[in-house]
């Protein structure tokens, strides 16, 4: 099991090489994204991005056969954790010249190699993972791997250990029942979508493109050695909060822990079970619930922390207020349902219009050719020109949808985010509980020590017994003070990671999500001005008959 | 709504265009819509009023109060006394009690019988008739009693007309097999028209079927946009303020459009639906008068027949039957003369009938586009305005 240190923010966040070269970008091997229109690439053009201030031009609603063949495609892979990339903003800019491209195709149905002796057994399926790179971590330019799923969650699970206070992107579900009742070359087309898209969003981060996880990920040929961790505890909580669940019991601290640094990982494995107890006693004594933990102790090195612990409180429950969606995440769950909502009246409307138009155009047929008098005759024609009207105003309306359900997927992209968020934000609060828990430790060990020596000096001489025992828990706490110390760091660190994505997004939504309003917003508006024209044509055409 | 003369011509309008000193004029109107009674009973009345200036009528100005089934009894009355006229339609009655009241429901209603009375006012064999007086003029009591007077003689339901139509298309279905002589007029104008109808009838039920689901998805497109009214923004809030107050705005313009669709294109579209059955209500009166002058065509040939045989025979009986021969002549007479009326009618009424459905038809296109062009410009507008805030945001 690699422990590595997690790592700080500037360690892993390098300045940009200053390279002048312009990357080009070409997957001959995906197949996924046919509507990925190259040509509209930006890192195609030799003029730098378009300024995002020129809005009436920037966004034009397209033709039908565009908005088909996806030149409004927001999800180019260039983008940077999927935001638009007509933003013109710096961190954009310096990241055009590295670029990881990573790509999934070729799902194959695998047996699975079992040790028993019952032969024909199950089988899963794996996939050809392509990357192309310049990155100077790669030993190379392109890759070509075989994963499978598990291998994807198991870098998942390194991921998140090694990355603890980062905003990783969520790995796909399991989705065990949909396995069961799809067909199964859908299943397998929905995954390998799924599985790209988790990927090439790692490869957007700018912290974990770097890591040696999915370097080795990538990378390595053969079997993947990235082992998947055995903890029991994030085994049982996959994907959920990895706040450390524990059983009640145990009280003594007698642990031998070669590793101090492991002391600062959430507990996990066999060894640690007595760890696993004792967090889980100290996180429901801080009830969690109300996302404000309480302080127990009042030894005096506990008060000399008490100051800075407020504080770490007052941040945290501040910070997980705030991901819990008091603000945040309702913002965007109702801007969600408002866009949904919207779509489907704009779907609703645009269907009903399409099918008066034929019923009137059928009427228009049958009046023509049945028409007892003339000026039936006469009426057909302008009859037809309405029902042409509202067949274009129908086809004008589910353009204007194809592009609206575009902004929701950025939309339910966001939300995905916010869930990396509060992932985030887990680990730091376990890493605070961590350190509570420590604290809490020194402090029933000092509290024993004092009453032993108490004990002991009143007995003359001392008791060899007790001045042992004192000795033993001296040790403990040498010990237990350097957890302390390095779970400490710990959280610090963690923290810092926080504050520094935390920052990057800030910083990332506000322009893409104000790249989206305006996009959503000049598309509803041009495909309105495009039908007023439509209905303005038939409506002169028509007002003879408003003069009668 | 008032209309004075219409393309009719008749006593009333020698020459419509030219301005004498005193053109005679009857306008009528339906207004002021009120609940009346409570409960189960309760019911709207309306205020019919009538201004002209012909003899027939008492004096210039005359206030009544009708309800629906007032209508409904004239609308019967004329439907028996000017067989081949294309009476006026009806708005339907409405079985959902909920709807009943509704403003809307009131309005539409009021609007369309105020057509109705102004269209058998403008036309020139129905403006002369009795009935229309009574309506337009008896006090509520004597309006009452005729009202119950019309249980069974002259009450026709749809259903029953229709039942009439099967009559005589099953009978047509005999002739096929051989058993009888034709009762339908074999005239191909008259086939033509019958079929004209008929299909209009299902294009135009498509047709306001989808006219009444964009009215009503006009109204769900209104309550989507709105929604977003309710969410707050946080730190792009002066955007979202704006975005939320913006899509109140739509809401309204899309809530108004959806009315105006409903007045000026649905129910036009409605009312040509009920113009159309009321059309294939006259065609099966057409259709019975026929057979029965064919049944009498057929009964005076028997009778020759039989009054030949006793004239051979001499027999006392050849007096009554020559009486009884004369009687059907003068019956079969009336009922050829009955039904050439009819077709007289129905020829002109056609005619009248296409006339101004175009102008009606043309007319409520006309509104339907200008009200969408309206819509989208108003559309158009209201995102365009949250530009310049937005560019704002982005720096």
């Amino acid at each position: 099991m690699m422990t590595l240190e997690n790592q700080s923010y500037e360690e892993a966040h390098p300045l940009p090489k200053s390279n002048g070269s312009k990357s080009i970008l070409h997957d001959p091997l995906s197949s996924s994204s046919p509507f990925v229109d190259i040509s509209t690439d930006p890192l195609h053009s030799s003029t730098p991005n378009p300024s995002p201030n020129s809005t009436n031009t920037i966004l034009e609603p397209p033709s039908y056969a565009e908005a088909v063949f996806g030149s409004f495609d927001l999800d180019s892979p260039s983008s940077i954790n999927g935001h638009d990339h007509s933003s013109s903003s710096e961190a954009s800019q310096s990241f055009s010249s590295d670029y990881l491209k990573i790509s999934v195709s070729g799902p194959l149905k695998e047996q699975e190699v079992s040790n028993s002796l019952v032969p024909g057994g199950s089988y899963f399926y794996s996939y050809l993972i392509t990357t192309f790179t310049n990155l100077s971590e790669y030993n190379g330019n392109e890759f070509n791997v075989r994963r499978r799923f598990k291998d994807v969650v198991a870098l998942s699970d390194r991921l998140g250990q090694s990355y603890r206070g980062f905003f990783i992107p969520l790995r796909p579900d399991k989705s065990v029942v949909e396995s069961q009742v799809m067909q199964q070359n859908e299943f397998v087309e929905q995954r390998r979508a799924a599985l790209e898209k988790y990927l090439t969003r790692l490869a957007d981060h700018p912290v974990i493109r770097r890591s040696e996880e999915l370097r080795m990920f990538l990378e390595a040929s053969g079997k993947m050695t990235l082992m998947r961790t055995t903890d029991v505890a994030s085994r049982m909580l996959d994907g959920a909060v990895r706040l450390p669940k524990q059983l009640l019991g145990a009280e003594s601290v007698g642990v031998a822990v070669s590793d101090v640094s492991e002391l600062t990982q959430p507990a996990k494995g066999g060894r640690d079970l007595l760890r696993i107890f004792k967090e889980l006693k100290q996180s429901v004594t801080n009830d969690w619930g109300a996302a404000k933990p309480l302080l127990l102790e009042e030894d005096k090195e506990f008060l000399e922390r008490k100051d800075k612990l407020q504080d770490f409180e007052q941040q945290l429950s501040s910070v997980s207020l705030q991901s819990q969606g008091h603000g945040f995440d309702s913002w965007w769950e109702n801007h969600l349902y408002w866009a949904e909502s919207l779509v489907k009246a704009q779907q609703d409307i645009g269907e009903t219009l399409g099918q008066l138009g034929l019923a009137f155009v059928k009427l228009t047929k049958f009046e023509t050719e049945e028409a007892i008098c003339d000026s039936q005759r006469a009426c057909a024609a302008d009859m037809k020109n309405v029902a042409t009207a509202a067949v274009k105003a129908s086809r004008l309306y589910r353009e204007l949808n194809a592009q609206t359900v575009k902004h929701l997927d950025k939309v339910h992209e966001y939300l995905g985010v916010m869930l990396a968020v509060n992932n985030a934000f887990t680990d730091r609060s376990s890493a605070l509980l961590t350190v509570q828990t420590l604290l809490s430790d020194l402090a029933s060990l000092n509290l024993r020590i004092e009453k032993l020596e108490a004990a002991s000096s009143k007995i003359f001489g001392g008791d060899r017994s007790r001045i042992r025992k004192i000795e033993e828990l001296r040790d403990s706490v040498r010990v237990t003070e350097d957890a302390k110390n390095c779970a400490v760091r710990e959280y610090e660190r963690i923290k810092d990671n926080n504050r520094n994505e935390l920052e990057r997004l800030d910083k990332e939504r506000h322009d893409d999500f104000v790249n989206m309003l305006k996009g959503f917003i000049v598309n509803q508006a041009g495909y309105a001005e495009k039908m007023a024209n439509v209905w303005e044509t038939v409506a002169e055409e028509t007002s003879v008959y408003a003069k009668i | 709504m008032n209309v004075q003369q219409r393309s009719g011509s008749g006593p009333m309008a020698q020459s419509p265009r030219s301005p004498s000193s005193q053109p005679p004029y009857l306008t009528v109107s339906v207004s002021d819509p009120a609940k009346m009674g409570n409960g189960v009973q309760a019911y709207i009345s309306y205020k019919v009023i009538t201004k002209t200036n012909l003899p027939e009528y008492e004096g210039p100005e005359k206030i009544v109060i009708r309800r629906y089934n007032d209508f409904v009894w004239l609308r019967d009355r004329l439907f028996e006394k000017y067989k081949g006229v294309f009476i006026p339609p009806l708005p339907e009655k409405s079985t959902v009690e909920k709807f009943r009241f509704s403003a809307e429901f009131i309005e539409m209603r009021r609007q369309a019988l105020d057509v109705f009375v102004n269209r058998i006012a403008s036309h020139h064999e129905l403006q002369q008739s009795y009935d229309l007086r009574m309506f337009l003029q008896a006090d509520e009591q004597s309006m009452e009693r005729a009202r119950s007077q019309e249980t069974g003689i002259f009450k026709k339901k749809p259903g029953d007309l229709m039942q009439i139509f099967k009559d005589v298309q099953s009978r047509v279905s005999d002739v096929v097999l051989g058993k009888e002589k034709p009762v339908e007029e074999s005239n191909p104008e008259y086939e033509k028209l019958k079929n004209y109808i008929f299909q209009l009838e299902d294009h135009l039920a498509e047709a306001q079927k989808h006219a009444y689901r964009l009215v009503k998805r006009h109204r769900d497109f209104g309550k989507a946009v709105n929604l977003l009214g309710n969410s707050e923004g946080n730190d792009l809030g002066k955007a979202f303020a704006d975005l939320g107050a913006k899509s109140e705005v739509l809401s309204v313009k899309l809530q108004r459009e959806a009315h105006h669709l409903l007045m000026n294109f649905e129910e036009p579209l409605k009312d040509y639906v009920r113009a159309v059955q009321s059309i294939k209500a006259t065609l099966s009166e057409r259709a019975n008068a026929f057979r029965h002058h064919c049944e009498l065509a057929e009964t005076i040939k028997f009778k020759e027949i039989d009054m030949n045989k006793l004239r051979l025979t001499q027999s006392e009986k050849l007096a009554e039957a020559e009486r009884e021969y004369e009687e059907l002549k003068a019956d079969g007479a009336e009922a050829t003369r009955r039904f050439e009326t009819i077709v007289k009618l129905m020829n002109e009424e056609i005619v009248r009938f296409q006339e101004q459905k175009t102008i009606d038809m043309g007319l409520a296109f006309h509104e339907f586009a200008k009200g969408q062009a309206n819509l989208a410009k108003g559309i158009a507008d209201a995102w365009r305005s949250l530009l310049p805030k937005l560019e704002a945001c982005s720096t």
